[in-house]
C-alpha cells in the first residue's frame, strides 16, 4: 500500500521532468532576474555602511577638513604628510614591527606546539590545550588588554616572577618604558593569536597523508628532515591563512593598544588605527586621518595579496 | 607509532606550561579582583581575606545590569537581521546563480580584509547626518553592513555545496523561489547558520571601535565598549577594574564553552575559506 503511494508520484515526476524541462528553462531565466531581490538587502546594508564610506574616505583624503568648516581641496598633500611627517612615518613602522609579534611568534610557536600536540602529548591533554589556547580568541580584546596591562605593570606577575628568580634588576613598567612598550604590546597580540594559529595548523597536520611520513622514515629521514620535507609543504595553505589573518590583525591593531597604552609612552606604541581615531576625532584633521586610512587599507592589500597568491598556487599543484 | 614515554612526558609538560601561560592573565585578574578595593596588590597573590563582594561592587559601579541589557538589545537587533540577509544573498549567489553574481561576489570579497578603521571616519559623519549619533542604531546599522562580507561569503560557500538537483526537484514540484528558499534550503542550512550566528554574536559583544566613536553613553554601548569606559573611570582601582573585566568577559567564555565545537569549527572554516 505504502509502496504504491510513494512510487506513483515518483514515476510521474520522472515522466514530467522531461516535459517540464523546457518550461523550467524559461522559469530559470526569470528566477535569475528575481534572484537579485535576494541580494538586494545585503547589498544595500553593505553599500550604505561599507562601500559608500569607503568612497568617502578616498574623497576626504584629498581635502583639508576640520569636520566643521567647508573642506578645502589639497590634492595629494595629505599623503605627502603621511609619508614625510616623522610621527606618521613612525606609526607605519610600528605597524610593521607588530607583524613580527602578531604573525611571527604565533606561526613559529604554533608550528612547534601543534607538532607536540599531534605526536607527543597524551590525547586528553591535547583536547584540554585546544580549549585553553582558544580562549583568547573569544574574550573581548579590551578585557585581554586590561588583564595584560596588569600583568605587565610595575607590581604585575612578570616583575614578580623576574624578582623571584633573581632578575630584580630588569623589572620595569613594561608598557610604560620607551624601549619595551611596543614589544610588550606585540606580546599581547601574540598571546591572542597563538591559539588560532595552533589549532589551524593542527587541523592541517591531521590532513597530511601518513604514508608520506612512512616513506620519509623508510628513506631514513630524521625528525627535523621529516618536518621540513613533509610537514611544512603539507601545511602551505594553513600557514598562508595564519599569516593572512595575523598580518591583518597586526596592521589594524586598535583595541589592545587603545586599552594598554593609548599609543604611549610618547608615541612609542602609536599604530595607524589609533592614529586615525586621534587625528579625526581629537585633532580635527579629518583629511589627514582619511589619507592614513587609505594608506592602511592599501598596505593590508599589498601584504595580503602576495600571500594569498603564493598559497593558492601551492594548493592547486 | 611508538613514542618513547619520556618524550610523551616532556611534550605533556610543555603543553601544561603553555596552558599556564595562556591562563596567567585570567588568574592574575582573578586573584587581584579578590583584594581590598583601592589597594595595589601584587600580580599573583591570593588574599588573606578574599573580598567576594568586589564583584557585586563592580556590578553596581558600572551599572552592569543596564550594560548587559544594552548589549543584548544590540545583539538581538544585529545578529538575526545579518544572518537572514546574508543567507538570502548567499542563496542567490550560490544556488540561483544570478546574472552578474560573480561581480557582486567580488564586491563583497573586497570588504573581507577591510580594517574597520578604514571606514570609521565617514561612518561617523554619515551617522551624524542621519541624526543617529549616541543611539544604539549607530552601532547596529553599521555593524550589519560590516558583517556582510563575511556573512555572504560564508553562506554562499554553504549554498554552493548544496546539490543543484535539490532545487530542480523542488522546482518541478512547482515551488516558488521563496518556497524553495524558505522551505527547502533554510532548514538544510541550519548548521552553517548557527555557526555564523554564534560568531556574529561574539563579534558584536566584543565590538569596541564603533561604540567608542559613535556612542558616548556607556549604557547604550556593547559590552566591550562599556568596559573601555569603565577602565577610564575606575582605572586606578585595580581590584574593582579586575572584577568588572571578569564579569564582562564571563558571558563570552560561557558561550564559548557551550558552543565550543561550533565555535572552533566556524572560526577555522571561516579563516580557511578566507
Amino acid at each position: 500500500m505504502t509502496q504504491t503511494t510513494t512510487s506513483a508520484p515518483r514515476d510521474y515526476r520522472a515522466l514530467s521532468r522531461e516535459s517540464a524541462s523546457r518550461a523550467l528553462q524559461v522559469r530559470v531565466r526569470d528566477v535569475r532576474l528575481r534572484g537579485w531581490l535576494y541580494v538586494l538587502p545585503a547589498l544595500a546594508a553593505y553599500g550604505l555602511f561599507v562601500l559608500w564610506p569607503l568612497i568617502q574616505t578616498f574623497k576626504y583624503s584629498l581635502y583639508l577638513w576640520d569636520g566643521v568648516a567647508p573642506p578645502q581641496w589639497t590634492g595629494l598633500d595629505n599623503f605627502k604628510t603621511v609619508f614625510s611627517d616623522p610621527d606618521l612615518v613612525s606609526v607605519l613602522e610600528h605597524a610593521f614591527e607588530l607583524i613580527i609579534f602578531f604573525s611571527g611568534i604565533p606561526v613559529v610557536l604554533g608550528l612547534a606546539v601543534a607538532t607536540v600536540m599531534q605526536r607527543l602529548a597524551p590525547r586528553r591533554l591535547s583536547a584540554a590545550a585546544r580549549t585553553v589556547l582558544f580562549l583568547p580568541q573569544v574574550v573581548p580584546l579590551v578585557a585581554a588588554g586590561i588583564a595584560w596591562s596588569w600583568v605587565l605593570s610595575t607590581s604585575g606577575v612578570v616583575n614578580q616572577a623576574l624578582s623571584a628568580i633573581g632578575f630584580g634588576g630588569v623589572t620595569r613598567a613594561w608598557l610604560g618604558d620607551f624601549g619595551t612598550a611596543l614589544p610588550a604590546v606585540g606580546m599581547i597580540g601574540a598571546w591572542v593569536l597563538l591559539g588560532l594559529c595552533t589549532v589551524l595548523l593542527l587541523t592541517g597536520m591531521s590532513k597530511i597523508d601518513p604514508a608520506l611520513y612512512e616513506a620519509a622514515q623508510l628513506d631514513g629521514a630524521g625528525a627535523v628532515r621529516e618536518f621540513v620535507a613533509v610537514t611544512l609543504p603539507g601545511l602551505r595553505q594553513e600557514i598562508g591563512v595564519c599569516v593572512t589573518v595575523t598580518v591583518i590583525a597586526a596592521l589594524s591593531a586598535f583595541d589592545i593598544v587603545y586599552i594598554s597604552t593609548r599609543g604611549g609612552p610618547g608615541n612609542a606604541t602609536m599604530v595607524p588605527g589609533l592614529m586615525i581615531y586621534q587625528l579625526a576625532f581629537f585633532n580635527r584633521e579629518v583629511g589627514l586621518a582619511s589619507a592614513l586610512a587609505v594608506v592602511l587599507m592599501v598596505l593590508v592589500l599589498v601584504c595580503i595579496l602576495p600571500i594569498q597568491w603564493l598559497t593558492r598556487k601551492g594548493s592547486d599543484s | 607509532m611508538i613514542v618513547a614515554r619520556r618524550t610523551t612526558v616532556l611534550g605533556g609538560a610543555l603543553l601544561v606550561l603553555l596552558m599556564a601561560l595562556i591562563l596567567l592573565p585570567f588568574a592574575s585578574m582573578f586573584t587581584t579582583a579578590l583584594h581590598q578595593s583601592g589597594t595595589y596588590p601584587n600580580g599573583l597573590d591570593w588574599p588573606s581575606q578574599p573580598q567576594w563582594g568586589n564583584f557585586g561592587a563592580a556590578f553596581q559601579a558600572a551599572n552592569m545590569g543596564a550594560i548587559f541589557g544594552s548589549s543584548a538589545l544590540i545583539v538581538i537587533a544585529v545578529v538575526p537581521m545579518s544572518v537572514v540577509i546574508a543567507m538570502m544573498a548567499g542563496f542567490a549567489l550560490g544556488q540561483l546563480k544570478i546574472r552578474g553574481g560573480r561581480l557582486v561576489f567580488l564586491l563583497f570579497l573586497l570588504g573581507l580584509t577591510l580594517p574597520f578603521e578604514g571606514v570609521i571616519v565617514p561612518i561617523y559623519y554619515e551617522i551624524r547626518g542621519m541624526g543617529l549619533l549616541n543611539t544604539r542604531w549607530a552601532i547596529i546599522l553599521p555593524l550589519i553592513g560590516l558583517f556582510m562580507p563575511f556573512g555572504v561569503f560564508w553562506m554562499r560557500a554553504h549554498f554552493l555545496n548544496v546539490p543543484q538537483e535539490l532545487s530542480e526537484a523542488a522546482r518541478v514540484d512547482g515551488a516558488t523561489t521563496w518556497q524553495l528558499f524558505w522551505r527547502v534550503h533554510v532548514p538544510l542550512a541550519r548548521p552553517a547558520v548557527s555557526s555564523l550566528g554564534i560568531l556574529m554574536t561574539v563579534w558584536t559583544w566584543n565590538q569596541f571601535l564603533l561604540p567608542i566613536v559613535l556612542v558616548d553613553d556607556p549604557l547604550e554601548r556593547t559590552m566591550a565598549g562599556a568596559l573601555g569606559a569603565f577602565q577610564g573611570q575606575w582605572g586606578t582601582d585595580i581590584p574593582l577594574l579586575s572584577a568588572g573585566s571578569l564579569l564582562i568577559l564571563a558571558p563570552t567564555i560561557i558561550v564559548f564553552v557551550l558552543f565550543q565545537r561550533h565555535f572552533v569549527a566556524a572560526l577555522l572554516q571561516g579563516s580557511l575559506k578566507g
